[in-house]
């Protein structure tokens, strides 16, 4: 392996590529950034977003970051706290990914803010009941440990510390995962969320689009420098994503089963899914059936041994965990609330009757600017410094034997 | 002979008690004036722990169709009275119909100012918060727009400014960005007006189907309501311990 060269090593870059992809994801920021100050200028007539439906498609984007940016450190976890040798080698790109990402979906959410100027109030005023402060302090915090622990990790001298860091980085991150559950399992008066299963619900949903997520990064970078990977490690990455996809399925599963025992969020369940229109059918076809029930298929089906099949299950949890978000968020607002239990409720204020909401091109601009934010940091990162996940095989031989 | 002398001092004896009372009582009245109006705060007197202003609605008394608490609101707050999806509403007429006997009801809702409210609990920077006398408000110059008060909000009380406001009330100022509920008519409060403009409306229109004061003051008309009739907290069930109570429901 040591023979191979990468693209940290500037003989083996493909420059061209590496400036148009810089510049693709430029362009999509630029247009995020048009898109913040139009918003800034005008306010937030301009996107579908209303009194009823306050949090929309940036949202949408922002979490699923947030999420999968705690989720993807999982791997670094699995290395420096569980010891796996495998896993360690991934560890550096695992917590760039996670910092990458994390800053991406901040980005999206400080953009959206109505008054995003006031960031520094954010910084400097605290409610500490509030679950969102709290939330605050464990971005921040998260950024400091992870690039602390991605020190312990590329530079020799400080490799006793990678293990204490490490471990705190899992703890923190379980609990950032869990404070951001909770901003939806905290919404008592809301039939959609008001539910503790919201923090363990998505801790399991971070630790699959975490690893989906680094599994189509590796794929890119290992295609890029031509390396091919080992078939027992990407069976074993494979075979964890489909272990947290079916997990992810399970709690999905107790949420609205809980929920149908509960007379009272009958309506809603019915409205999630079977008759609300669109979210029955982002629910079941894209939630579960795109991102959990294909992706399992590939993943066991026979042809899996193939990366190309493996990228493609990864990619479909990726693009399922987009429409979980979309139910979620959306669906929960979309369902009205229900100040009157029994009664049939109308107003001028749209009392009672289910929300429409879409979304416009400036909220697609601020939400890609995530992402785009997510891939430059990845793509400079990758570039300068050595990130690239190099397998030792014959230290391996043990680890990879088959149990 | 002895009563006919005493009448002329008996005489006098009222005169000088008339000219005493008189003197007395101008010299106590203004006293007892200033203590009058030292119950209404200095504008540089915090608000006290000791008033919470409360609201009770009687929704047999409030007229179908009738919808002057909302234009009332609007003129005194500033608002436009537009009703699209981004237009802000602080006060709406609910209809609400019974789905088993049909019955129908018409009653005003606007934030229920609760004494432990959620949109206080979730706000990251303090900017929703409740005031010592209990009233919530939101703080315009640390509120970020983030909404998420707006999605804790049990009654859907608050609304988001979507565009930039011109022609504002100095009284009441309102930004772009920003969120928003009724506000019980602060600003009159502080004046000393013990009233909102919501309640003014319906009493103007004859209908007195609402009651506004100090539930703390065991002799205002509220508190008096309170004990005598039954009233119900909407979403009682939450616990929130609102200020806004209904009855008739």
């Amino acid at each position: 392996m040591s023979s191979q060269s990468y693209c940290f090593e500037a003989q083996a870059c493909k420059p061209a590529l590496f400036w148009t992809l810089l510049g693709a994801g430029g362009l999509v920021l630029l247009g995020t950034l048009y898109a913040f100050f139009t918003l800034e200028h005008h306010g937030h007539v301009l996107t579908g977003m209303d009194n009823q439906i306050v949090w929309g498609l940036p949202h949408v984007f922002a979490v699923f970051l947030i999420v999968a940016a705690s989720g993807v450190l999982n791997v670094a976890s699995i290395g420096s706290v569980f010891g796996k040798k495998m896993y360690k080698a991934r560890a550096p790109l695992s917590g760039l990914l996670a910092i990458a990402m994390l800053a991406g979906g901040l980005a999206v959410l400080v953009l959206d803010l109505g008054r995003p100027e006031r960031l520094i109030v954010a910084m400097t005023h605290y409610n500490f009941k509030s679950i969102f402060a709290l939330n605050m302090i464990f971005y921040t915090g998260f950024f400091a440990i992870v690039a602390l622990y991605l020190l312990t990790l590329m530079d020799r001298r400080l490799t006793p510390w990678s293990k204490p860091l490490g471990m705190l980085a899992f703890l923190w991150r379980l609990a950032l995962t869990t404070a951001t559950g909770s901003i939806f399992g905290f919404l008592v008066a809301r039939a959609g969320y008001n539910s503790a299963l919201y923090a363990p619900m998505f801790i399991i949903y971070s630790f699959a689009y975490g690893l989906a997520v680094f599994i189509i990064v590796q794929t890119v970078m290992y295609k890029w420098n031509e390396v091919e990977i080992d078939e027992r490690i990407l069976a074993r990455l494979k075979n964890l994503l489909a272990v947290f996809v079916a997990a992810a399925l399970y709690f999905t599963a107790v949420l609205h089963l809980t929920n149908l025992y509960y007379a009272k969020q009958w309506e809603f369940e019915r409205f999630i899914l079977l008759e609300g229109g669109i979210y029955p059918l982002l629910f079941w076809g894209g939630q579960v059936l795109l991102g959990g029930v294909l992706p399992l298929i590939l993943i066991f089906s026979p042809a899996s041994r193939h990366p190309a099949s493996v990228f493609l299950a990864a990619l479909l949890v990726v693009i399922g965990g987009h429409f979980q978000m979309y139910v979620t968020i959306i669906g929960g607002q979309a369902f009205p609330l229900d100040l009157f239990p029994g009664y049939a409720e109308s107003s001028s204020f749209y009392d009672g009757v289910v929300h429409p909401y879409t979304p416009t091109i400036w909220e697609l601009l601020l939400g890609l600017g995530g992402i785009a934010i997510t891939f430059l940091i990845t793509t400079v990162a990758v570039r300068v410094l050595n990130f690239m996940p190099k397998d030792d095989l014959k230290e391996l031989e043990v680890e990879l034997k088959p149990h | 002979m002895s009563d006919l002398q005493q009448r002329p001092q008996q005489e006098e004896r009222r005169a000088f008690l008339k000219v005493g009372a008189v003197a007395a009582g101008s010299a106590l009245a203004p006293g007892v004036l200033l203590f009058g109006a030292a119950q209404a705060r200095a504008p540089e007197e915090p608000a006290s722990d000791k008033v919470r202003w409360g609201m009770i609605i009687d929704v047999n008394k409030c007229a179908d169709g009738c919808n002057d608490c909302v234009t009332a609101c609007n003129a005194e707050n500033g608002l436009t009275g537009a009703t699209g999806r981004q237009d802000s509403q602080w006060i709406r007429k609910l209809n609400i119909r019974h789905l088993e006997t049909g019955v129908q009801t018409s009653l005003p809702m606007l934030c229920q100012h609760c004494e432990h409210p959620p949109c206080v609990d979730v706000c990251p920077t303090g900017a929703s918060m409740k005031r010592a006398d209990g009233i919530v408000l939101v703080d315009r110059h640390t509120c970020i727009g983030c909404r998420y008060c707006m999605m804790a909000c049990p009654y859907k009380a608050r609304s988001f400014v979507h565009e930039p406001l011109t022609d504002q009330n100095p009284e009441v100022p309102r930004g772009k960005g920003c969120v928003e509920s009724c506000t019980f008519c602060v600003q009159k409060l502080d004046r000393g007006e013990n009233t909102t403009a919501c309640v003014e409306a319906c009493n103007a229109a004859g209908h007195k189907a609402m009651v506004f004061g100090d539930l703390n003051d065991p002799n205002s008309e509220i508190a008096q309501v309170l004990k005598t009739q039954k009233t119900t907290e909407v979403r009682a069930d939450l616990r929130l311990n609102t200020a806004v109570r209904y009855q008739g429901i």
